[in-house]
């Protein structure tokens, strides 16, 4: 009896510790991530900058990423992590903008740490709500609490500006010695940097014993309680860290541009969120990364060919893709790579 | 699908890495527009009435080819001023313009104050935007400039006591202040100030308030294309018939959206500068291009912005003999005085704002369709928060 539970505990840790492995293309998807900062930095004669745009994506990312968490691993439907972005992106503006561009109330690290502090308190306290009820019930808290954030933003004009939003948001130079330019190289690169502290955490809570048992959750709340999985504490856990993420990539947003506006906390930064992690695929981590990238670059291209009706055809790919493939486009490439395996062995 | 897959990415590499344009003799303007979202009439307006400039003065201004790049912002700020970074950087524009609303010109003047290049302000009317950064220019007009007007004519005219009405956000508040100010002044009493969400607009329990409060007259402001919404609540509260006299700005008589307001909005008075109705040959030629460029559309305020805020730009590459310098030719803008459709106008030289031409206007029929017809000249008005503090 005891026999095979070390097997089985052994050859869990085993699987677990196989799948905390980095792969080729991992490496590959960051170095690629980082060669663009030479493509578009306008290092090469004729080729246009579009740091600001891959920032943009970047920040993009992590909500995305975030949502993953929560809802590709744990399986917690949310409509409301643009609360945690928009709070996140509120507390770095009124940082920097506090220090008015000196150490360290400016500094943007610090700005980083306490808006992801603050967040993930705020997601702590909210996330007893979300443990009440069925997905229904928690599509409805979730965007409830993000309205409630978005409208006290809106009227709390003497702390954020209400509707006009903040201005003279300065943060400092990034470690005091890079200052954000007007290529956005420094917000690039230190962006970048930003997603991938994160992107490796995430990575290594969902292949720890934690991630399996929210995997567990995930599959079967009920079989997980039976089992001994204390399903509230966990749940409790990745909605905070989730949170706290959001509020990074926020802050994030808000210190590159320099601003902070209620549309930062408006619904459709959620609704956005969501949409990306879903075209990119839900529970891969990779994917809110990748739909981020697609989601952008798309925008961008179709609204440069059609500036008024870029939402029809945004609108026409992604009901093409939730019909046509399953799980994205990570989705698509891993049933693509799956069916070029098997043509290699007949 | 994989090659679907793979065109869709090399179209993505592609657009990334389209090429800019190298020519010299170009002059390029970025336009920084909402297109799409809450914001999209504004921007279709402020479009036109640029299409409509060029259309006129032609693109050759001292040898050189102004040439028109319009982004789509959304109507948010943190797009606009990667927007604004992307023009200047990739693009080289020489002028930054367009800017839908407050937050937005906000984000967008540090990018022009540390890209040295003018940005002409069309739409967005906080009089504190244009301080922000030493390259505004102001080609539209400010709200006090449009609420002192119709404060003057509500007090001249039997109007004793009001309550305002207003979008909660700079433009409005502005509003709500200078009318009360002004009103109070000439010896009026504004019995309470209400101010609806600018997100959701919904203003029934204000009319509501307002109409138990038994004013002479409910002063209104909402931002330009939320008009016909607040007026078909109005106009649902029966107003006229408890005998208070609604007064606004122009913003809510629209000329995008006044002939669809129906024969209840006949009579009411609002002040401006601009009506697609203006008597004078500049605006019958500047209405009858845009009409021509635009698919048969009326101008509007914001059309009107855009047509000065090219004419600032063209007047001001002459002086400069074409030199883009953002310094010079931001200094070539102040103090210009020239004839627009909505009558004499100026560049303030000391303050860079606009000073254009105010109205007493009345909703009236003419040739079968509404219009804001002129009875009064109220002469031009230099924006009072910079002449108050200098």
């Amino acid at each position: 009896m005891s026999g095979s539970h070390d097997k089985d505990l052994q050859s869990a840790s085993a699987r677990l510790l196989k799948q905390s492995h980095s792969r080729w293309y991992e490496w590959l998807f960051w170095a690629v991530a980082l060669s663009l900062f030479v493509i578009f930095g306008d290092f090469i004669p004729g080729v246009p900058t579009r740091l600001m745009l891959l920032t943009e994506i970047v920040t993009l990312a992590l909500l995305a990423l975030s949502i993953d968490l929560v809802l590709g691993f744990a399986g917690i439907v949310t409509l409301g992590q643009g609360a945690y972005f928009g709070l996140g992106a509120y507390v770095a503006a009124l940082l920097a903008k506090g220090g008015a561009g000196t150490f360290p109330m400016s500094d943007p690290v610090i700005g980083l740490l306490i808006a992801g502090l603050v967040t993930g308190v705020f997601g702590f306290v909210t996330s007893f709500l979300v443990l009440r009820g069925s997905d229904l019930t928690r599509l409805m808290v979730t965007l409830g609490v993000a309205l409630i954030l978005s409208e006290l933003a809106n009227q709390m004009r003497w702390l954020t500006g209400g509707a006009d939003g903040l201005n003279g948001v300065m943060p400092s130079a990034v470690l005091g010695i890079w200052e954000f330019d007007l290529w956005g190289r420094v917000a690039y690169l230190y962006s970048l940097a930003v997603l991938f502290i994160c992107f490796w955490l995430s990575r290594r809570i969902v292949n720890s014993p934690f991630g399996l048992s929210l995997k567990a959750i995930k599959n079967n709340p009920l079989r997980a309680r039976a089992i001994g999985v204390p399903v509230n504490a966990r749940l409790v856990a990745i909605y905070t860290i989730a949170a706290a993420l959001a509020g990074i990539a926020g802050a994030l947003l808000a210190q590159t541009t320099q601003s902070a506006s209620p549309d930062m906390i408006a619904f459709h930064r959620s609704a956005d969120g969501l949409l990306i992690l879903v075209f990119g695929g839900a529970g891969y981590l990779y994917g809110g990364l990748i739909g981020a990238a697609a989601f952008r670059v798309m925008q961008d291209v179709i609204g440069n060919i059609t500036l008024q009706y870029w939402q029809f055809w945004l609108g026409a790919v992604l009901v093409a893709l939730v019909i046509f493939v399953r799980n994205g486009i990570i989705g698509m490439m891993v049933a693509g790579w799956a069916r070029l395996r098997k043509g290699d062995g007949q | 699908m994989r090659n679907r897959i793979l065109s869709g990415l090399a179209a993505g590499a592609f657009a990334l890495a389209a090429v800019p344009a190298l020519a010299q003799e170009v002059v390029k303007v970025g336009l920084i527009l909402p297109m799409t979202g809450q914001q999209a009439s504004t921007g279709r307006q402020l479009e036109a009435g640029a299409k409509a400039f060029l259309a006129q003065r032609g693109n050759m201004v001292a040898g050189k080819r102004v040439e028109i790049v319009v982004k789509d912002d959304q109507g948010v700020a943190d797009i606009s001023k990667r927007l604004a970074q992307e023009l200047v950087v990739n693009d080289k524009v020489a002028f930054l313009g367009g800017f839908g609303l407050t937050p937005i010109a906000m984000a967008v003047g540090p990018v022009a104050t540390q890209a040295k290049v003018p940005a002409i302000i069309m739409t967005a009317a906080t009089s504190a935007v244009v301080p922000q950064s030493p390259f505004f220019v102001r080609a539209g007009r400010t709200m006090p400039q449009m609420t002192f007007p119709i404060a003057d004519w509500a007090a001249k005219n039997g109007i004793k006591s009001a309550v305002t009405l207003v979008s909660d956000y700079a433009p409005g508040i502005d509003a709500e202040k200078f009318f009360k100010q002004r009103f109070e002044e000439a010896g009026g009493k504004v019995l309470d100030s209400l101010r609806a969400p600018l997100a959701s607009p919904e203003f029934s329990p204000f009319l509501q308030k307002a109409k138990d409060l038994k004013p002479d007259a409910l002063f209104l402001f909402v931002p330009s294309g939320q008009g016909a919404t607040l007026m078909k609540q109005v106009i649902d509260r029966d107003f006229a018939g408890s005998k208070i006299r609604v007064i606004a700005t122009g913003d809510v008589t629209d000329d995008d959206l006044l002939n669809d307001m129906g024969d209840s909005v006949l009579g009411m008075i609002t002040s401006h500068d601009y009506s697609a109705d203006h008597n004078s040959p500049e605006n019958k030629a500047f209405v009858e291009i845009f009409r021509k460029v635009n698919n048969n559309m009326r101008p509007n305020m914001m059309a009107v912005a855009a047509f000065d805020g090219m004419e600032l730009i063209f007047r001001s590459l002459e002086a400069t003999k074409g030199d883009t310098n953002g310094q010079k030719l931001v200094d070539a803008m102040r103090g210009l005085k020239w004839m627009s459709p909505r009558g004499p106008m100026e560049i303030d030289a000391q303050t860079r704002e606009a000073i254009p031409p105010m109205y007493i206007r009345k909703v009236e029929r003419k040739n079968g369709e509404l219009y804001n017809v002129e009875f009064q000249d109220a002469g031009s008005i230099k924006d009072p928060t910079h002449t108050h503090t200098k």
